[in-house]
């Protein structure tokens, strides 16, 4: 009795299971067919909370990216879902992450081969010294408030929204480098297939969409943070609040950054 | 514990380029813009000497620095549009430009000294247009009607008129050059990401290059075509331009190391950047060949052929040596605050290097055949006006 029991069930379970590959097979070359972008969004959890509900053209929101310099252990997953998301091609970065490695005799070695795309796997070398520090820095655009970028780029191509995300218009953009120039952080580059200016966009369509910006969501160890600032219960708020060591790169040239680190030390540049 | 005691943060014992810093975005087409347009602007200045500041003896080259401007205008655009990723929209510069753009207003600046030089030309060389469009025939013929912007009136009231007209477009047109020029060195003095660049003293040291070069390349040209050409070479003008290429390049040399002296003297935290370029990757081209060979040779022998008279001869095998080599100082110049400014990283950690190909886009060639162009073209407009005065027609005019 039990026997047939459970040879009825196994039965049962294979032809939930076979019925279950096979809708979702169909279902899934729908969604090849019929695109479906919005609905797939939705499907995922709203990872900042209030911007799916919010349909205005710019939101109120106030955003700001944390990177906790203590946090990250240089895997590289940030800069791959990056150049996953964008297509970046070989040789140009949006985003990067630096390895800084401090030896006993204050001797500062930093590197960051292919951009840290490869995570660092093997340690350095060709320290003469004993190291007494490491640690990583991910790079990636600053969000200026008064962006040099913007101010010098002579057809408008590069523009502030108005929520605060500095973005480049591809069918604008004259390819002449002036922003390239004008960046104090080195973050843009000439896209050799495009042949426009590039840089990092904090994932605006991703954000917009109620999306946490893509290497922000593969971090595996949280070192990357981004939310708004009106936000009273959002993670970026409580640190800025709260008194942590917290820095911006290079404050002396008046950009002033909405990318925050946590835990800066003062041999980043 | 020496460094960390001080707060030295900078100890840079790794050479570290920002991974986006590794290539040189701005290279020999970005070199010979300002180069272009700093020998349109000094050319300019040779013939306003004569023109509104009326030293006489530098009439002979009044005109031919003139077209020779205009030659090197017509050509000033093409490295900038050889250079762009979207050539096709760099008209969106002028018709759509964004206010607080260094860049955007190199197209209107362009512009305007482009109508103001053409206009100057037509009016002086008006009459000369007349008398030739009487035996032309032909083509040439309509050109020269067209040329003589519908007048053929060359009675001693018109010219008088035209006088007038001329001085005005020569006096405007002094400004017009000094920005035209200055702008162009703003363009680099105003980005503060670069340390090289940021200084106020840009625009000036690029203006005092600019009528540096621009001398320099008339002399060199003038002695040039009236050798090939077999005509007398008038030597008070060649002495009268040595003159003023030295007191020029004096301003220009003792600027340009000032500037660097006040980097050094204030020693900022820039300094350290800056002294690593100034010694490694720019050490040949800056001090070796910029300041050591093509500044300090060329000042003393400027100052000894301004302070001495020289047999004429002598003069005459010295002059276009000594603008050769003042040419070339501000190509270097010019290259080694293009390249020389990308080399450092904004890591402040360490520079790249950038070696010019041959055949690539912005290329060796290429720029050879840009270097080129307004010396074909300048060729060509001596086919339509003419560079010299017979004595009759300078009478005349």
């Amino acid at each position: 009795m039990n026997e047939i029991d459970i040879k009825k069930e196994i039965q049962k379970d294979r032809r939930a299971f076979i019925k279950n590959v096979l809708s979702g097979a169909i279902a899934g070359s729908l969604l090849v067919v019929i695109p479906a972008g919005a609905a797939l969004d939705e499907r995922l959890p709203e990872q900042i909370p209030g911007m799916r509900g919010d349909k205005s053209t710019f939101t109120k929101k106030r955003f700001a990216f944390v990177v906790d310099v203590t946090a990250c252990i240089g895997c590289g997953s940030c800069c791959v879902a990056d150049k996953n998301e964008y297509n970046v091609p070989d040789g140009n970065y949006r985003t990067w992450v630096e390895r800084y490695v401090i030896d006993d005799h204050d001797g500062v070695f930093v590197d960051s081969p292919n951009g840290g795309l490869d995570g660092y796997t093997k340690p350095r070398t060709d320290i003469p010294h004993p190291v007494r520090d490491t640690f990583f820095v991910p790079k990636l655009c600053n969000m200026c408030e008064k962006p040099s970028c913007v101010q010098v780029c002579p057809v408008g191509a590069t523009y502030k929204t108005e929520d605060g995300f500095t973005l480049v218009d591809q069918k604008r953009c004259v390819g002449c480098g002036y922003c390239i120039q004008a960046c104090p952080y080195s973050v843009r580059f000439l896209n050799p297939v495009t042949r426009t200016a590039e840089k990092c966009t904090w994932c605006y369509h991703r954000v917009r969409k109620g999306l946490l910006p893509a290497c922000v969501n593969v971090c595996p160890v949280h070192a990357r943070k981004f939310g708004d600032l009106n936000d009273k219960n959002s993670e970026v708020y409580k640190i800025l609040r709260e008194p942590h060591v917290i820095s911006v790169l290079k404050p002396g040239m008046g950009n002033q950054p909405a990318l925050h680190y946590l835990g800066l030390r003062r041999e980043v540049v | 514990m020496n460094a960390a005691a001080h707060g030295e943060t900078l100890a840079a014992v790794s050479n570290y380029v920002f991974p986006n810093d590794l290539h040189v975005h701005w290279s020999l087409m970005i070199v010979l813009y300002p180069y272009i347009t700093g020998l349109v602007a000094g050319a300019f200045i040779v013939s306003s000497l004569y023109h509104v500041f009326h030293i006489k003896s530098l009439k002979p080259v009044a005109r031919f620095s003139l077209l020779f401007a205009l030659a090197f205008l017509i050509c000033a655009t093409w490295p900038l549009l050889n250079h762009l990723g979207h050539p096709e929209r760099a008209m969106s510069m002028m018709l759509t430009p964004n206010p607080t753009s260094a860049m955007a207003g190199f197209g209107y600046i362009y512009s305007a000294y482009f109508i103001v030089l053409l206009l100057e030309i037509l009016f002086i060389f008006r009459p000369v247009v007349v008398e030739l469009g009487k035996t032309a025939t032909g083509f040439k013929k309509r050109l020269y009607g067209i040329l003589s912007i519908g007048s053929d009136n060359v009675s001693v009231k018109a010219l008088k008129l035209d006088h007038k007209i001329i001085a005005f477009l020569a006096a405007i047109g002094i400004p017009m050059a000094c920005v035209l020029h200055g702008y162009v060195g703003f363009i680099f003095g105003g980005i503060k990401a670069n340390p090289l660049w940021a200084t106020p003293l840009m625009p000036l040291i690029f203006l005092l290059s600019a009528c540096v070069s621009g001398i320099a390349g008339i002399i060199f040209s003038y002695i040039l075509i009236m050798k090939v050409s077999g005509r007398k070479i008038d030597v008070d003008c060649v002495q009268t331009l040595i003159q003023f290429l030295w007191g020029f390049f004096i301003l220009d040399f003792v600027f340009e190391m000032l500037e660097l002296f006040s980097h050094f003297y204030m020693a900022t935290h820039h300094w350290h950047t800056l002294e690593a370029l100034y010694s490694g990757p720019l050490f040949n081209t800056f001090w070796v060949y910029q300041v050591g060979i093509f500044s300090v040779i060329p000042f003393f022998l400027l100052m000894i052929m301004s302070l001495i008279r020289f047999k004429d001869s002598l003069l005459l095998f010295f002059a276009p040596i000594v603008s050769v080599m003042i040419l070339l100082q501000v190509l270097l110049m010019r290259w080694n605050v293009v390249v020389g400014g990308q080399l450092m990283s904004k890591s402040e950690r360490g520079a790249t290097t950038f070696h010019p190909m041959w055949f690539e886009k912005e290329g060796l060639l290429p720029a050879i055949i840009i270097m080129i162009a307004p010396v074909v073209i300048l060729w060509f407009i001596g086919k339509v006006l003419p560079f010299w005065m017979d004595k009759d027609s300078a009478e005349a005019a």
